[in-house]
């Protein structure tokens, strides 16, 4: 990873929700242009709140970075206005598939058109989202709120594609959903950044999966990024076995391992 | 028959005002969930700002379009000073800050314009009824409800085919994913307000232009309330509706009850009927459910 290419760069940052609660400590992750990093982490590590941080997202929750830096193509957005963030580049998925509901499919994505003047270029992004997903084309006059989940993911990283993004901030776009689904969901994404050259911050519980697609990721615990290395280092760790990938060269005696893993964790947090 | 016809024409007319002073309400709900307790010192304002230019010796249109663009100014003043601070904040204090905007606007009309009923003189709609056919209407309903459909129109046409309505109904769908995608809630909000404040003063001039204008004119924002419930809370169409069926209500309780029970029956029918009705389908006619997936 070399600094010249990075799309996003954070500097250890610091956030805290309403003024005294300090949730991210410290952390700096940066993206390479047109790459795909994974954030990995337990809940309540901080990971949404980091895509938060960048999107802008967090002064609507009344949070704010009170420290470091975070760059977007050489220039500082951390205290940019979440509409500004969003037309320099930077779209959030936001975690749980938060469509329009009561707007049809279509409405939805053109509200992700909102930005783009002209009617020709909203065509041009309905016809692109509808050709990576044709499965939205099918359903474009429905209500987006009565769709399926998987249609409803699908609703909202078109919505997404239409703001044409640079970087994208995907908030696990795996849950809740079926492994076919997921699979599917998955492959668009590797997809969209190979041809589309779109830039991807992957945020996931599901520690495989996102280790399939991202050839680099960080791993976020209370705050703090403990680990970060190339995915095939990362699987190879035994810790991140551990925690993340749910297996264990330890094998059958279950009680030792406990106790083990209690004290691993230690050591990680301190 | 002859009542019956005249209760129900003036009812629907009156009914045009209502839903046109519950379009704004609604738009301003749809949006930003905020109860707008201060509908009616809104109405007030726009009417007495007519009135004054009116009194000048403007013309009644251009009057009009002068209070419409104060309107305008004004709802987006009242947004940038009052509301935006609030953004993020509980919609409970937010209402009561609506409740607080009310008395200070009722305070601010009594100190410019005084509490004595004025009129609009000389009048601008002529006092002769129109003839439809077996109708009578009087000129000034007639208009009013003229407005009303014509606004109407606008405001749909608004929500469905222009941007910034599909980005309104979207920050009053889920507004985090509106910010997310570039949508600008502030503006979206300003908006809001603005063209609540144009429709209220449109409202409030014709209903000065009906009996005269003094404080009690502000009570139509209360009434917007059983209007706005009836049609369904965020419903554009909801509240045209609504609109008419409490002016119909409130007409048919004046020619029929008022003989019966003497003295407000008018005023308290609008309330009994939501109450009654809410009961059967609380969400309005057409007001949004939760959706929920099984």
């Amino acid at each position: 990873m070399q600094p010249t290419n990075s799309i996003l760069k954070i500097n250890n940052i610091e956030v805290k929700y309403h003024e005294v609660i300090l949730v991210i400590k410290g952390v700096s992750i940066e993206v390479p242009e047109g790459g795909i990093v994974a954030l990995l982490g337990a809940n309540g590590a901080g990971k949404s709140t980091i895509l938060k941080a960048i999107s802008g997202l967090l002064k609507h929750e009344d949070g704010q970075v009170t420290d470091g830096s975070i760059e977007f193509m050489g220039q500082r957005i951390d205290r940019m206005p979440p509409e500004k963030i969003a037309k320099m580049g930077i779209v959030q998925v936001i975690e749980g598939r938060r469509v329009f509901e009561h707007l049809t499919v279509e409405q939805n994505l053109k509200v992700g058109a909102h930005m783009r003047k002209f009617g020709r270029s909203i065509k041009e992004g309905l016809e692109m989202v509808y050709h990576y997903f044709p499965r939205l084309y099918q359903k474009r006059n429905e209500t987006a709120g009565l769709i399926s989940g998987g249609e409803q993911q699908m609703t909202v990283v078109g919505r997404a594609l239409m703001t044409s993004p640079k970087l994208i901030l995907l908030d696990e776009p795996s849950m809740g959903l079926a492994p076919l689904l997921i699979h599917e969901i998955f492959n668009i994404i590797t997809r969209l950044n190979a041809e589309e050259k779109i830039s991807m911050l992957l945020v996931e519980q599901n520690a495989k999966l996102a280790l399939n697609v991202a050839p680099y990721a960080f791993v976020l615990e209370t705050g703090r990024i403990v680990m970060n290395d190339t995915a095939e280092k990362l699987r190879e760790n035994p810790d991140i076995k551990d925690f993340y990938l749910g297996m264990t060269d330890l094998g059958g005696r279950k009680s030792f391992r406990d106790v083990k893993h209690y004290k691993r964790r230690k050591r990680w947090l301190t | 028959m002859d009542l019956l016809l005249m209760t129900l024409t003036t009812g629907i007319m009156v009914g045009g005002i209502y839903a046109l002073v519950a379009l704004g309400w609604v738009l301003i709900y749809k949006c930003s969930g905020v109860l707008n307790l201060a509908m009616g010192e809104m109405t007030l304002i726009g009417a007495y700002v007519s009135l004054s230019f009116y009194s000048m010796g403007v013309p009644f249109l251009l009057s009009l379009l002068f209070s419409l663009i104060i309107g305008f100014i004004l709802g987006i003043l009242t947004e940038r000073i009052f509301l935006d601070r609030l953004i993020g904040e509980p919609v409970l204090t937010v209402i009561m800050v609506t409740v607080g905007l009310s008395f200070f606007f009722k305070g601010t009309v009594e100190f410019i314009w005084g509490t004595d009923t004025r009129v609009f003189a000389p009048p601008v709609f002529s006092i002769e009824p129109v003839r439809l056919g077996p109708l009578i209407i009087g000129e000034v309903y007639l208009w009013s409800f003229v407005a009303a459909i014509i606004l109407l129109v606008v405001f749909v046409c608004f929500f469905k085919y222009t941007r910034w309505g599909l980005a309104m109904q979207a920050t009053a769908d889920d507004e985090m994913a509106a910010l997310s995608v570039g949508v600008s809630a502030r503006f979206v909000y300003a908006a809001a307000w603005a063209i609540a404040f144009m429709a209220a003063g449109v409202g409030g001039t014709l209903l000065g232009n009906i009996n005269g204008l003094n404080i009690s004119v502000g009570y139509l924002g209360l009434l917007v309330l059983p209007v706005v419930v009836l049609g369904g809370l965020n419903s554009v169409p909801g509240a045209i509706l609504g609109g008419l069926i409490i002016g119909v209500l409130q007409n048919f309780c004046g020619a029929y009850l008022d003989r019966y029970f003497p003295g407000g029956v008018k005023e308290v029918a609008p309330f009994a009927f939501m109450a009654v009705f809410l009961l059967f389908k609380p969400y309005g006619i057409w007001g949004w459910e939760r959706i929920e997936r099984v």
